[in-house]
């Protein structure tokens, strides 16, 4: 979900040129949320955020909610003062990549080439569907209209010649609609913007781009390459003003590597006290294993986050002798990574863990004993066996002993969709 | 305090005793190096971080007695850097002079009285030749794990049971067995003991020079310590604590297959075709009749094969291994051929020395190495 205000006012209309506009980036609205509404139709047409209760922060938000200045990423407090009127839901993860399998299906109907960015969005390559299907906005409403009608779950569908302006194209086509951008209007779409709409300008960018005087894509086009690369870096710099032209070679990749799965937890109290944070790496690695495994991956290098009640965030990461998928081993990681943070003397407010360098499982060499019991090392037993329990009996079924009070109030949040990070 | 002593014996003393000071001292007074000069013409050198324990005597002319504390690393640098003459060390007030020849030192001392007492050496089980011992050390802790997350496994398990002294070491992928024999001090002594691979390295390296070394144990009761002392030289340290796992177990009962090749041959074919097996790649060994083909890299990266004679028995057999962990294990042989015996393509492989093509292999070093599953 987009993290700017809510935009009014009509839509402006780049024309109607289909030809050379073959990518589709399909967004869910407020797909967190949405999801909920679906089980809880009495809720309809209010505002709802989907968040930690007590603390955390705000996942997805419908746009009612939105309405009052509510968006994704916002501390939970903040979002409840905004919107005291608020229905606040906590997370389910489970039903949302559900959710999310049923939505990438319908998607995979339509091409082969659907490159999957997070459980909510994904971009699709349709200039070899023209026959089969139709145009690419024929397309995209019978997307839109598949999900909507199957799912009940509302998307928006940006389509453009590129991958990041079809993506900036969905979020203006939010709520619930469809933009095109005719490859000829590429440019001045683009012009129109400021500079914080383009794919990878967070706030520090935007800063650094300010201090020389660019805050719109239209002067950064306008700036010479070098000046650009001055403010944010050599690569970072030709790409960014390669993206102010429009251009963005990059294709439609169907199967998305992932870089790192993780899990991470804001704390119901901060606290310094590190065998408390120790009880929340054990679930945090328990999840994070847990994905691995689902994904059947390993990892080689597992990473630490820690943010501290004064907002300073810090990240220690430890590469591993041999690539894991057990919580034993990512949590022992974790702990040692933890043991080597100097606190300061502050309390910790949120802690997270994430595991790096995938690959496949099927590359992970087997111990010794392993080897000689048929792949069976009581370890990787104990938590396959938790697996096949969870499968059964549901998420919360089973979990380590040394966590059951310690996570029962906390807000765990396992993949936020993507444009949250 | 104030002693003369030959440079060659100081610097050589003082090496041995600083070796293991920690570079980032919890304490200050822990990176010094203690100098103990008696009226017997005697001068100890100590050190201690509350786990290992170093203690060394010289013989000196010692003109007046006493006791310091100075910076451990300092002195042995400088000591190492002294022109070939005798060396003067004179306590002033609260500085130590070192003068040699025409060079002149002054070393800042630090509080003698803040200095921990040094553990007492355990009770005497028996002793081992110098050489043997380095020779079994280094064989064993080469499959020594070096992730500190898993203490247990930073561990040497060395089991004692009468005049037999089995070391076992393990990283979880490979496995090394030694057994030696010694000379235990009563007859049927049996301990278990598990010491630091890196502690029990070190000890190995610079005591092993001696013809004997005498290992003292202390399990059970209070402090779990292992001693070791040869040459005026004695080491003590902290036995790591708990329950190894039973790793006897892994090795195969039988394997009907096995393959004997010439040790240096098969490691220098190893190194030139592990160049192209890029990090986490194998090196892919097939075994047939009298030869074996090695082999690395797949698809569109780089390749690289060699073959080389090897007399195998029993059926033919691929296998695929992490080439390092293959080359420390042809690496903690010594006989002119190594021997792998197998069970099955993704079941450990055991390697052992043997002396002659058509002989028996040498079953006092077992190094037991996991293959990696490749597809074939």
């Amino acid at each position: 979900m987009s993290r700017g205000p809510l935009r009014r006012g009509p839509r402006p209309d780049w024309g109607s040129d289909e030809s050379h506009c073959g990518i589709l980036h399909v967004d869910m609205d407020a797909f967190f949320a949405s999801v909920e509404l679906v089980r809880r139709p009495h809720l309809r047409g209010r505002p709802v955020i989907v968040g930690g209760e007590s603390r955390g922060v705000v996942l997805a938000a419908t746009y009612e909610a939105r309405a009052f200045g509510v968006h994704s990423a916002m501390p939970m407090a903040q979002a409840r003062r905004m919107c005291p009127q608020a229905i606040v839901l906590p997370p389910d993860q489970a039903a949302y990549r559900a959710a999310s399998v049923a939505v990438m299906a319908i998607l995979g109907q339509v091409t082969a080439l659907v490159e999957k960015v997070s459980v909510d969005e994904a971009f699709l390559d349709v200039s070899g569907a023209r026959r089969r299907l139709g145009s690419p906005t024929v397309i995209a409403e019978q997307i839109r209209e598949r999900v909507r009608r199957e799912l009940d779950l509302p998307c928006s569908v940006g389509i453009a010649s590129t991958k990041f302006v079809a993506k900036l194209a969905s979020g203006m086509a939010k709520p619930d609609g469809v933009l095109l951008i005719p490859r000829a209007a590429t440019v001045p779409f683009l012009h129109s913007l400021p500079v914080g709409s383009l794919w990878g300008v967070g706030e520090r960018t935007e800063a650094a781009l300010a201090r020389w005087g660019i805050t719109t894509v239209a002067q950064l086009a306008d700036s010479e390459v070098a000046t650009v690369q001055r403010a944010v870096g050599k690569v970072a710099g030709a790409h960014l003003h390669d993206l102010a032209w429009g251009r963005d070679p990059r294709p439609v990749t169907p199967v998305r590597q992932e870089k790192s799965i993780g899990a991470e937890s804001t704390l119901p109290e901060d606290t310094a006290d590190r065998s408390v944070l120790e009880t929340h790496l054990v679930s945090l690695a328990d999840r994070t294993a847990t994905q691995l495994r689902e994904r059947g991956l390993v990892a080689r290098t597992v990473s630490l986050k820690v943010r501290s009640a004064d907002f300073r965030t810090l990240t220690r990461s430890r590469t591993l002798g041999v690539p894991t998928d057990t919580a034993r081993e990512v949590s022992l990681a974790a702990r040692e990574l933890l043991a080597g943070v100097d606190l300061g003397g502050q309390a910790v407010r949120l802690v997270g863990v994430r595991a790096e360098g995938l690959t496949a499982s099927t590359t992970r060499p087997l111990t010794l004993e392993e080897s000689v019991d048929d792949g069976h090392a009581p370890q990787r037993r104990a938590e396959q066996a938790m697996d096949e329990v969870r499968r059964r009996f549901g998420a919360g079924a089973v979990r380590a002993a040394s966590v059951v009070d310690a996570t029962s109030r906390t807000s765990t949040i396992l993949e936020p969709p993507g444009d949250l990070s | 305090m104030r002693f003369r002593v030959d440079r060659d014996v100081l610097a050589e003393a003082v090496t041995w005793t600083a070796r293991s000071l920690p570079t980032r001292p919890p304490v200050p007074v822990l990176a010094g190096v203690r100098l103990e000069a008696d009226a017997n013409g005697l001068v100890q050198l100590s050190s201690f971080d509350y786990e290992v324990s170093a203690r060394s005597e010289i013989a000196a002319d010692v003109v007046e007695a006493g006791t310091v504390l100075v910076s451990g690393r300092l002195l042995a640098e400088i000591s190492r850097a002294l022109p070939a003459k005798p060396v003067d060390v004179v306590l002033e007030g609260s500085k130590v002079t070192v003068t040699c020849g025409a060079s002149r030192f002054t070393l800042l001392t630090m509080p003698v009285e803040d200095y921990p007492a040094l553990p007492a050496m355990p009770a005497v089980v028996g002793t081992i030749a110098g050489p043997e011992l380095t020779e079994a050390v280094a064989q064993v802790t080469v499959a020594a794990s070096r992730d500190d997350t898993l203490p247990l496994l930073t561990g040497v398990r060395m089991e004692i049971e009468g005049e037999k002294i089995t070391l076992l070491a393990t990283d979880r992928y490979r496995l090394a067995l030694r057994e030696l024999s010694w000379t235990p001090a009563t007859p049927g002594h049996e301990s278990i003991a598990l010491v630091r691979a890196r502690t029990l390295s070190d000890a190995a390296k610079s005591l092993g020079s001696s013809e004997q070394v005498t290992v003292a144990l202390s399990t059970g009761a209070g402090v779990d310590l292992i001693g070791f002392e040869a040459g005026g030289r004695h080491t003590t340290s902290l036995l790591v604590d708990g329950d190894y796992p039973a790793v006897r177990r892994l090795f195969p009962d039988e394997t009907p297959i096995h393959a004997v090749v010439s040790r240096q041959a098969l490691t220098e074919a190893s190194r030139r075709v592990a160049l192209v097996a890029e990090r986490n790649t194998s090196i892919r060994l097939a075994f047939s009749e009298g030869q074996v083909v090695l082999n690395a890299g797949q698809g569109d990266d780089a390749q690289a094969s060699e073959a080389l004679e090897a007399a195998l028995t029993g059926e033919d057999i691929t296998v695929a291994f992490n080439p390092q962990f293959l080359l420390d294990g042809l690496g903690a042989l010594s006989t002119e051929f190594v021997r792998m015996s197998f069970t099955h393509p993704n079941k450990p492989v055991e390697f052992t020395g043997q002396a002659a093509l058509d002989g028996d292999d040498d079953s006092s070093y077992r190094y037991l190495l996991v293959p990696i599953r490749f597809a074939s």
